[in-house]
């Protein structure tokens, strides 16, 4: 991507709360967040030229597709508006593909979104659902459950790196405690290592614990080029990086079990094209959708050697106050993790954060941030570098 | 359900039944399941059909509490990483031995095992467990 000419800049952001919304559906919560986004960039809807909408499974999980058409239909308006689908990592690609179009030249102002309504369904219909990530033909036949192949990664990490169920679980811990500074998060309640390690075991050695949950909710952008930015904010927040990469879909099918070298490659390109390596980086959301995923994350990403993630982790490196915060929102774990929208409130996190306006969770002084997404087990990866 | 149709079953059988995967003339790797073209050489690629032995061993595994539908009456089970002896790394799942002796390392070979049933009167799906040696 050639952005030597222009860059675009975040001007508004919007937001639902998370977890189990019975009095709302899809269509409910995706307006929401539209609605807030375009009134926190103090634009009126008629300036919008197109539309993104990230979302995984709304055919399965509520009977409804066409999402594109839907949000346009609700907001009355004709423009041009298109669902991205790539399972958990939905909402970045349509960040991305938002972000594409107005690098391209063809609009100057876009809405790019992302919802899920996962609580219509039985937790075993969602966790059938959530298979569609992975390999289904060949990973699904057998039995295997998304946190099932976490799981796999998680086992194969503590044999190779000696890491321990205790890392994984001080992850979720300083999630939660993250959260709980948060007012759009679904789980505000502080947790210990110990009930981690106690909880009802999902797929050894993850316990629900270790599991984000099962969530509603929707997240909204507004994008704008970078020259008429002004126009609408005096505190416009730049992406200044995007990185994407796919790896295969079946785990048995990759190189190596503990790391995502879509994440890796992903990330890398994010660098290189913001001119920024790990250690600029203030703040960072990643996608821990299981505890094990943000020990990868963290090394993946370049923060931690292979191998030494639970051992930075135990520091305290990636906690509030420390070296480099992961996940002030609460992360997937604690926030909540409505699939498709996930992506895109990751990047209204950070661009809180960048604004200043994060609250008792701000991290102080920070002028860099990064966002990662992943999809499946780590077929997709998504990476984006915002600045102020 | 999508995995109720009988034609989505059949056209699997001798993948399941069978290790039928395939072999990159070219480049000398193997993947199971097959490819429609070797990633590596793609279309320098020549596949041919390969049979692959039923033994292997654990790269990694875990047990599974929370099954997704059709499998929520075995729970818990173990699944499981294969390297195969003569091939390349499967997923499945591991059978009649107690979890402890689950390990990474430890040598498997397949047994012939229902998998799955699409409720009362669905199609009964078969194919290879893995049991510890
Ligand atoms: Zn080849």
């Amino acid at each position: 991507m050639d952005n030597s000419k222009f860059r675009v800049a975040v001007i508004g952001i919007g937001l639902t709360k998370f977890g189990e919304h019975w009095e709302k559906g899809l269509r409910n919560l995706a307006i929401e967040a539209g609605v807030n986004a375009v009134t926190d960039a103090k634009i009126e809807g008629k300036e919008i030229d197109a539309m993104y909408i990230g979302n995984m499974a709304s055919g399965r999980l509520t009977g409804q597709e066409h999402l594109g058409a839907l949000v346009a239909d609700q907001i009355g308006m004709n423009i041009p508006a298109t669902r991205v689908e790539a399972a958990c990592a939905s909402g970045g690609l349509a960040l991305r593909q938002g972000l594409l179009s107005i690098l391209s030249g063809q609009h100057n102002v876009v809405l790019v979104g992302g919802a899920e309504k996962m609580t219509d369904m039985s937790v075993d219909q969602v966790t059938t659902t959530l298979m569609g990530a992975a390999d289904e033909e060949w990973e699904g036949f057998q039995g295997l459950t998304f946190p099932g192949l976490y799981a796999l990664m998680a086992r194969r990490h503590m044999h190779d790196y000696g890491t321990r169920r205790e890392h994984l679980a001080m992850i979720s811990v300083k999630n939660h405690e993250h959260a709980s500074m948060n007012p759009i998060a679904q789980f505000q309640n502080k947790i210990t290592v110990d009930q981690v390690l106690k909880s009802t075991m999902v797929a050894d050695p993850l316990t629900l614990l270790d599991c984000s949950p099962v969530s509603d909710g929707a997240a909204a952008l507004i994008l704008c080029r970078e020259d008429i930015a002004k126009k609408y904010t005096d505190n416009p927040v730049y992406i200044v990086g995007s990185g994407q990469a796919s790896d295969t879909l079946a785990l048995a099918q990759r190189k190596s079990l503990t790391r995502l070298d879509a994440t890796i490659m992903a990330s890398r390109a994010a660098y290189k094209q913001a001119g920024v390596a790990p250690k600029d980086i203030n703040v960072v959301e990643v996608h821990d959708c299981f505890t094990i995923a943000e020990l990868m994350a963290v090394e993946d990403l370049g923060f931690a050697e292979k191998g030494k993630g639970g051992k930075f982790i135990e520091e305290g490196n990636t906690k509030l106050g420390g070296k480099i915060p992961f996940n002030t929102s609460g992360g997937l774990k604690a926030c909540g993790h409505p699939v498709g929208a996930t992506g895109i409130k990751q990047a209204c996190e950070v661009v809180m954060q960048l604004r200043g306006e994060a609250g008792a969770r701000q991290v102080k002084g920070a002028e860099i941030g990064m966002t990662h997404n992943v999809g499946g087990s780590g077929a997709t990866a998504v990476v984006h570098v915002f600045k102020k | 359900m999508h995995r109720t149709s009988v034609p989505l079953l059949w056209r699997r059988f001798k993948h399941h039944y069978r290790l039928l995967g395939n072999h990159c003339k070219t480049c000398k790797t193997d993947y199971y399941p097959p490819r429609e073209i070797c990633p590596t050489c793609r279309r320098k690629g020549v596949l041919e059909e390969k049979e692959f032995e039923k033994k292997g061993t654990i790269q990694t595994y875990s047990i599974i509490y929370a099954g997704p539908v059709g499998f929520d009456k075995q729970t818990p089970y173990a699944v499981a990483l294969i390297k195969l002896d003569n091939g390349p790394v499967l997923v499945s799942q591991i059978v009649d031995a107690p979890f402890d002796q689950v390990k990474i390392g430890a040598k498997v070979t397949a047994v012939f095992r229902k998998i799955y049933e699409d409720g009362k009167e669905g199609i009964i799906h078969y194919g290879l467990k893995w049991k510890v040696v």
